[in-house]
């Protein structure tokens, strides 16, 4: 049985395909089968940022109208063992996720994966429930920001009753939060909402803080995952995450403001 | 005080502005997200209601739901606007 998890965010644009491809880039490389669904139907972008958008043939919405099979959808990754991507169609709605069909394409996924990460749309509608339904875990993407905080708040509120757990009358799931494009600096001079902010509001467990970073357009700009960019300040925080993810202990960095030289004060004016 | 001093001005930080505004919006909306699905269309009609009689702000009526043991407690709370012309 696989463990489904999902990264949902409620905001647009804040950082869930990164992270998506990030994650389960981390899953693949620590050994685990994993695959990553792209959920935004219509507005299919997974296969960009994972470098694989030449392969696709089938896309999610195929498998679950029966016009192709899984194993014909799936795209292995050339990089990472472990690795396949299962894209979303450009050419339907997002009715086409039907809570049957998913449900379907899921079990089938979960008799050989390890994980599967479930990339969510932005917003609250059918897309982004269908993504959270059948998870078992839930990663929440949040950046320092007040209306990303706000509806990290509503998607928690979504997790909380709109699952299939909490309908069979299990415990709900737990988000866990990643803040993403974090900016210590401008944090430390009380401009943005800082760690600590943010975790007292949401209050959930905090599974890692991603620096606003170059590294994450360089990754997207050449199709790899940014966790394969083993030097850069996002891939590591992003390998931490991983890491907590599967139960490891990691300190948090790249969340203090570097100690500027002389030199560095004296630009600054 | 120098044009440069206004600029430097321990104004309130955004940041913190921000964690404040976040606190009562998302207490709010947890508040309502627990409470049955006709709250907020009770919390209209009584504004309405309430309007008939004095003009009051759209946040004049507040409500909560509080368990307390077997019992709900619907608090409801009217702000009236202080008439002092
Ligand atoms: N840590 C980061 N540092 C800098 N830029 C980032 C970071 N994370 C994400 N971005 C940028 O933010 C933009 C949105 O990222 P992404 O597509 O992952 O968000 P999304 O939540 O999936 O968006 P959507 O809601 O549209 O699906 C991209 O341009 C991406 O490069
Ligand atoms: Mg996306």
């Amino acid at each position: 049985m696989a463990r489904i998890v999902v990264i949902t965010s409620g905001k647009g644009g804040v950082g869930k395909t990164t992270t998506s491809a990030a994650i389960a880039t981390g899953l693949a490389l620590r050994g685990h089968k994993t695959a990553v669904i792209d959920f935004d139907v219509g507005l299919r972008n997974l296969d960009l940022i994972m470098g694989c958008e030449r392969r696709v043939v089938y896309d999610f919405v195929n498998v679950i109208n029966g016009d192709a099979n899984l194993k014909q959808a799936l795209i292995r990754d050339k990089r990472v063992d472990n690795l396949y991507i299962l894209p979303a169609s450009q050419t339907r709605d997002k009715d086409a996720l039907t809570q049957d069909g998913v449900e379907r394409v899921l079990n089938e996924l979960s008799e050989d994966f390890e994980y599967i990460v479930c990339d969510s749309p932005a917003g609250i509608e059918r897309g982004a429930l269908m993504a959270a339904y059948f998870a078992d875990e839930a990663i929440v993407v949040t950046n320092p920001e007040v209306s990303s905080v706000r509806d990290s708040d509503r998607i928690l509120g979504i997790l909380a009753s709109k699952t299939r757990r909490v309908e069979q009358g299990g415990e709900p799931i737990e988000g866990k939060l990643l803040l993403t494009r974090y900016s210590a600096e401008r944090a430390e001079r009380g401009e943005m909402l800082s760690i600590e902010d943010v975790g007292e509001i949401l209050a959930i467990e905090l599974l890692g803080v991603i620096p606003e970073s170059q590294a994450v357009l360089n990754a997207s700009n050449a199709g790899q995952p940014v966790v394969l960019d083993e030097e850069s300040d996002a891939g590591q925080a992003y390998q931490d995450a991983v890491d907590r993810f599967l139960g490891e202990e990691r300190p948090l960095r790249f969340v203090d403001v570097p100690k500027k030289g002389f030199f560095g004060r004296l630009f600054k004016g | 005080m120098g044009i440069f001093d206004y600029f430097r001005q321990p104004r309130q930080k955004s940041a913190s502005v921000a964690k404040e505004r976040l606190q009562i919006i998302v207490a709010r909306e947890r508040a309502a997200r627990s409470g049955p699905d006709y709250l907020p269309a009770m919390q209209q009609e009584l504004l309405q209601v309430i309007r008939k009689y004095v003009q009051v702000d759209d946040d004049a009526v507040q409500m909560n739901v509080d368990r307390e043991g077997d019992c709900e407690v619907l608090e409801l709370n009217i702000t009236l606007p202080d008439d002092k012309e």
